[in-house]
């Protein structure tokens, strides 16, 4: 297929500022047979070119340390998005584009106000969650199993019911204002995964919940269930051989890998844009 | 009017500071001090002062609506009883400041540089503790002094004071100036000028300076530019810089004398050469011969080695050591050690990704009781300290770690040990040309990229060049800064791919003096202004802007006609880049600040003028007299508390927990991770990783090292480390004809002196390594690709020397054709049986067992490399062709902490039967369960696989020593007689840490 006769989806990853998931991020997009592109955020914040999100369906906010996590994480580079791109990123929205945040995406769209969103109406980037540091403080890397809400409107997560992924952060834990509004979410659809134990039950506990979120909130989405945001990271989990216990399968090749599943369900509801 | 704006952040009363409990507990528990809370607070200094409306948003912004509150000036309303506030000390590198710096101008809507600096601290408010206890918990655990001040108020001066406006601004009124120094003086006086400027050149190097100035005062060059026959003071500094013992080697290439009794004397010209590049260059020769070409494909001239890998990536892999900053300020130096080696593979060639971390850390035990002489930290202390630097330097640079460990003695309370290493990714080829060769041309500009330049880390490499003292220099500190580096790389990878520049390298030891000074080699010279360096703050003398270390800089070669769109590039990337000069062909390394010269040194003297050392070595043997050997236990029983305590020590203890701090897996290509099992708590043998996505070529990695064993020989330690690190990598699959080494020697200082009693003897240590090492690593086919030595590993604090024993580290690096195929101690299912290849000898001198007893035996470890070369290709083929389902390399603890290993990974038990060991000589129970004998595999695998096994390793030691069970035990027998016999459940969690253990 020649690039021209392209029809599908196209994604914008926004790089650079401390963004490091690039590589695995646009690595499972190509999976999937859809070639990304990587433009770096100052490229963005300067306009080049006359509306830098105009061509896109999909944009993905990538994990890392945006700014070093500074001040508190994702907050220094949502700041500059919405000074930058907000009137570009509302447009985006209300064309029906798809967004998601992985790890510092998540905290940078939570703090962006995106995550998760105004109860109606147009997105107003009026920050209402927040991402507070683990329960027990510190960064973690250590993969976790996650349950898909069976009647979240989230579209990432279409036709999957549970994951395992890495969570790799410190600043995980979902709070809102009043601590009630988590249920309020949950009763509009806008819970998306949770962390379970071993018994596949939603939990606060360590190590299974790594963060300490109430209900076990992993990820969330707004109404649309278009913008989706997450803590544990799908592009970490793309073929068999990153899930830790490959080694003792009998037929390792046959393990779904669960992060790639998102991004094909992504992808998919993206092509209903086209 | 006030000229600063003070914002407050701290946590809401309803919501939990988690910070703060953590430092609560902190507190109770290292401290013992029973404080009832703490609650913590960020404090931004923002200068312009902003308007209060400003200031207002500024805080509600930063706060967020839901954790977090802010206010201007303070915020009220707390309850406690003492106030401790911590920031930096002037000119120490405040990374948050900038961020937060950006984030006030978008916030506001100003132009970027309104907002002229912020400054960040931390304030901590306790409750329930008096003011001398806070005393003692800032200055012990909630600040480090070296860089930052403390200031403490009781709640009633807090109150009584107005909120704390002053920042740390440096304040320098000095004019930049450079002087000359005349070196026609007495010998006591050189001594002297080489002490005060911390130049750590010695008399005879002193008197080769003085007199290349007596001859240089009749150059009609120097003369023109202004300077006659005394050095300047910038001169002088980019000497010492240069030929310090960090950036030349001096003891690596000295000339030694070595005698030994019953051995003939040995003069060897040079250490370096004669046993590293030798090494090298004989195991390149045998792969030439052997392959028709090698797959080196840069050793030794650039900063890291590379070796070729797939037909579109050569690996890059450099280890380092940052040792003397860490000692001083453990996190600021260990983020230095682990973001400055990292831009060793970024400067290799025209520049390689970064693709994994490792390090490995030597300390004193962590719960030490001892003395603790003054000036040094304790080493829980600098523990902490380093797994933070190196935490945050990894993690937010989103390179994994792939390599880690621990090594306690408490001799390295003096100086610990700071290993850090990166492994890159180079493209064969970049902008169509061989991406690992490089050169700087006449013409092309110096363009300094990243950070600015201050006062930090001037005199890193002279100082690490000496001892520790109580008066070790402030400014030898840096502190990295991740986040800085990461753009900047980003940017220069962009500009790599377009071809913008010819030449790179990284700033490090020694600042520009060596970076300009060493890419000036290629070309012959280089001419630069350091008035246009881009400084931190006013006030550095030129040579202070010369051999400043301060971190995230890289030097890069521009064509002149590239210089423009390199700019621009890097104006829209936020990254600074500035053009200092160019690059000539004059023979001149020559220095200007404005129109005034401050440097004319030809390049020849600078690179050239340094006469090798001589040196004496002499070898004493350690005499060691056969301990009594404990009688063999009655009944499992006997030995069961003993095994607890055992394999709950420092050394053995798992270290999971911490480590699951540091990243592994971001890139996406990590496939047999740091920590496996079923309980995902066992280290790997190797870590095993992709090169590139869509590909599944790899390599994996894996580390040797014993230090104890130099207290016996360090002949042995050396061929210990390399053998370890071999069998790691082949019990993962590595192919053994692709495995390379890299070399870090850390030594107690080898030269004499009036306190240095038996420097002779560590200098034979160092001989009888490099024998060691040439040895083993010509006999197994692996090159030295890379290395360094760091040599003053010494404290002297109140007379007392407290040196650390002689240490090698080997990293080895090895291809696995396909990392789906890679192998692990993890075992598939029950249906195993367990063989052990390699003989067990009474070989317990150095162990951990010695160590656990509290005494000494003579007999350390010894290997055979010529002996086992084909033992390895032999079981490198029956791994490959998956004759087993899981191997495991016993190393420090010998057999039964590697039998605890492949039982958690499998969640199985197991029994062996010590009496089926193949073993060399007579050998005690205490040596068959404990002894660290080398070139040793466990091999579990299928009963109908046992005899192709034998077959293929016939002539060798194997046996079958036992079987996998089901009922949870590890069982240990000797004939009929049951030695262990616990639950591997209560092993682990003695190993673990999680049981009452008792402590080793």
């Amino acid at each position: 297929m020649g690039a021209g006769d392209y029809r599908g989806p196209k994604v914008l990853i926004p790089v650079g500022l401390g963004l490091n998931c690039e590589a695995e991020t646009a690595h499972a997009f190509r999976s999937l047979g859809v070639e990304p592109d990587l433009v770096h955020l100052t490229d963005l914040f300067a306009q080049r070119g006359p509306r830098p999100l105009a061509d896109y369906q999909v944009i993905a906010f990538i994990g890392g340390f945006s700014y070093g996590d500074h001040v508190a994480g994702g907050l220094v580079l949502a700041t500059r998005l919405r000074a930058h791109l907000a009137d570009d990123l509302r447009d985006f929205l209300d064309r029906g584009g798809l967004a998601i945040g992985i790890c510092n995406g998540f905290q940078t769209l939570v703090r962006l106000g995106l995550l998760p969103g105004p109860d109606s109406g147009a997105h107003d980037f009026v920050q209402r969650a927040d991402l507070g540091p683990n329960d027990r403080l510190g960064y973690r890397d250590a993969w976790v199993r996650l349950r898909v809400e069976p009647d979240t409107r989230c579209l990432w997560t279409r036709g999957l019911e549970s994951v395992e992924l890495p969570a790799r952060h410190g600043e995980g834990k979902f709070l809102t204002e009043p601590a009630q509004l988590v249920d309020q979410l949950a009763e509009d659809g806008r819970v998306a995964l949770r962390y379970v134990d071993a018994a596949g039950r939603p939990t606060e506990q360590w190590p299974w919940n790594p963060n300490g979120s109430a209900g076990g909130i992993a990820g969330i989405c707004d109404r649309s269930g278009r913008v989706f945001g997450l803590m544990p990271h799908p592009d970490a989990f793309l073929h068999p051989w990153h899930h830790p216990d490959w080694r003792r399968q009998r037929a390792p090749e046959t393990l779904e890998p669960a992060g790639l599943a998102l991004f094909r369900a992504g992808l998919e509801a993206a092509r209903e844009l086209v | 009017m006030n000229t600063t704006t003070r914002i407050e952040i701290g946590i809401r009363p309803e919501q939990v500071d988690s910070r703060g409990v953590s430092v609560a507990h902190r507190i109770r528990t290292l401290l013992g001090i029973p404080i009832e809370r703490v609650r913590t607070r960020d404090v931004y200094h923002v200068q312009p002062a902003l308007s209060d409306e400003q200031a207002e948003r500024v805080a509600r912004a930063f706060a967020g609506p839901v954790l977090r509150r802010g206010a201007v000036g303070r915020i009220e309303g707390s309850d406690f009883d003492v106030a401790v506030a911590v920031g930096f000390r002037p000119g120490v590198t405040d990374p948050v400041a900038h961020s937060a710096k950006v984030a006030i101008e978008d916030l506001l809507g100003l132009e970027p540089g309104r907002c002229e600096a912020v400054f960040t601290s931390r304030l901590y408010l306790l409750s329930g503790v008096s003011l001398a206890d806070a005393e003692r918990i800032a200055r012990e655990l909630l600040a480090n002094e070296v860089i930052e001040r403390i200031s403490i108020q009781s709640r009633e001066q807090w109150e009584a004071s107005e909120p704390d406006l002053d920042v740390p601004r440096v304040v320098d009124s000095q004019v930049p100036e450079t002087r000359t120094i005349s070196l026609e003086v007495e010998d006591a006086e050189l001594e002297r000028l080489s002490r005060e400027m911390l130049l750590a050149l010695s008399l005879g190097e002193m008197r080769v300076i003085r007199d290349f100035f007596r001859r240089a005062g009749d150059d009609p060059g120097r003369r023109a530019a202004g300077l006659g026959s005394e050095p300047t003071d910038a001169e002088l500094e980019c000497l010492a810089q240069t030929w310090s013992e960090h950036c030349k080697h001096k003891i690596m290439s000295a000339t030694i004398r070595y005698r030994a009794p019953g051995e003939p004397e040995q003069t060897i010209d040079s250490l370096f050469g004669t046993y590293i590049k030798g090494a090298t260059r004989a195991v390149e020769a045998a792969i030439e011969q052997r392959e028709g070409r090698s797959w080196l494909v840069s050793v030794f001239d650039d900063n890291a080695g590379v070796i070729a890998a797939t037909d579109r990536h050569h690996l890059v892999y450099k280890v380092e050591t940052h040792n003397s900053p860490s000692a001083l300020d453990p996190y600021g130096g260990a983020i230095t050690g682990i973001v400055g080696v990292n831009r060793d593979p970024f400067g290799t060639g025209m520049g390689a990704e970064l693709l994994a971390n490792v390090w490995g850390y030597c300390f004193a035990a962590p719960d030490w009781k001892g003395e603790l002489p003054a000036g040094l930290l304790h080493p829980r202390r600098i523990r902490e300290g380093v797994h933070r630097g190196v935490i945050d330097g990894g993690n937010q640079s989103g390179i994994p770690y792939a390599r880690g460990f621990e090594f306690f003695d408490e001799r390295f309370l003096g100086k610990p040990l700071v290993y850090c290493g990166t492994v890159g990714r180079m493209p064969v080829e970049v902008a169509g040309r061989p991406a690992h060769l490089k050169a700087a041309r006449p013409g092309d500009r110096i363009v300094m990229v990243g950070g600015r330049i201050g006062k930090d880390g001037i005199h890193g490499a002279t100082f690490s060049s000496a001892e520790l003292t109580e008066e070790s220099p402030v400014q030898a500190v840096q502190i990295g800064d991740p986040i800085t580096e990461k753009m900047m790389f980003d940017f220069l990878i962009e500009a790599r791919d377009l071809g913008l520049y010819s030449a790179i390298t990284d700033n490090g030891a020694g600042g520009l003096s060596s970076s300009v000074g060493e890419m000036a080699q290629a070309c012959g010279g280089a001419r630069m202004d350091l008035a246009r360096a881009p400084l931190k703050y006013q006030g550095l003398a030129p040579w202070e802007v010369l051999v400043s270390e301060a971190q995230e800089r890289m030097t890069i070669a521009v064509p002149p006609e590239n210089l423009q769109r390199l700019i621009d590039l890097a104006r829209r990337r936020e990254v600074e880049a500035t053009d200092l000069g160019e690059f000539t062909d004059s023979g001149v390394f020559h220095c200007l600040w404005g129109e005034r010269t401050v440097t004319y040194l030809p390049m020849d003297f600078l690179h050239g003028g340094l006469p090798p050392m001589e040196l004496e070595a002499r070898f004493e043997p350690v005499e060691i007299a056969e301990p009594e050997r404990l009688p063999l236990p009655e009944a499992a029983g006997v030995l069961a508390s003993e095994i607890r305590a055992f394999v709950a020590r420092h050394n053995l203890a798992s270290s999971e927990d911490l480590c699951r701090v540091y990243d592994h897996e971001v890139k996406g290509l990590t496939v047999v991770k740091p920590w496996i099992g079923v309980h995902r708590d066992v280290p790997a043998e190797a870590s095993v990783f992709q090169i590139d996505h869509g590909s599944w070529e790899g390599y994996a990695l894996a580390e040797g090292i014993f230090p104890t064993y130099s207290d016996i020989d360090a002949h042995a330690m050396a061929q210990a480390a390399v053998d370890l690190s071999l069998r790691r990598l082949l019990a993962a699959g590595a192919r053994p004809d692709r495995i390379a080494a890299l070399d870090n020697f850390c030594w107690p200082d080898p030269l004499p002196g009036a306190t240095n009693p038996d420097a002779e003897h560590k200098l034979a240590q160092l001989v009888r390594t490099c024998r060691g090492l040439y040895e083993a690593c010509t006999a197994y086919g692996m090159p030295l690709i890379s290395g360094k030595d760091s040599m003053k590993n010494d404290a002297v604090i109140g007379g007392r020397r407290i040196s650390i024993p002689p240490t090698l580290l080997v990293s080895a690096i090895g291809l696995v054709p396909d990392v789906r195929m890679a192998m692990t101690l993890e075992v598939p299912d029950r249906r195993q049986e367990i063989l052990m290849l390699g003989a067990t000898a009474e070989e317990l001198g150095g162990s951990q067992w010695a160590a656990h007893r509290g005494v000494a035996f003579p007999q350390v470890p010894r290997c055979r490399p010529a002996a086992w070369a084909g033992r390895y290709r032999a079981v490198a083929g029956v791994i490959r062709d998956r004759l087993v389902q899981a191997v495991c390399v016993p190393a420090l603890g010998g057999l039964m902490p590697a039998l605890l290993r492949l039982a958690r990974a499998g969640d199985v038990g197991l029994e062996v039967d010590l009496a089926a060991l193949p073993v060399e000589g007579e050998v005690g129970w205490e040596a068959r369960l404990f002894g660290e004998s080398c070139g040793r595999m466990l091999l579990c695998s299928r009963p109908e696989d046992r005899d192709e096994i034998l077959t293929r390793l016939a002539g060798e030691p194997v046996a079958p020593i036992g079987r996998l069970g089901d009922d949870g035990r590890l069982r240990v027998r000797s004939g009929e007689h049951m030695l262990v016999d616990q639950s591997v459940e209560t092993l682990v969690a003695c190993w673990r840490g999680e049981a009452a253990g008792e402590e080793g």
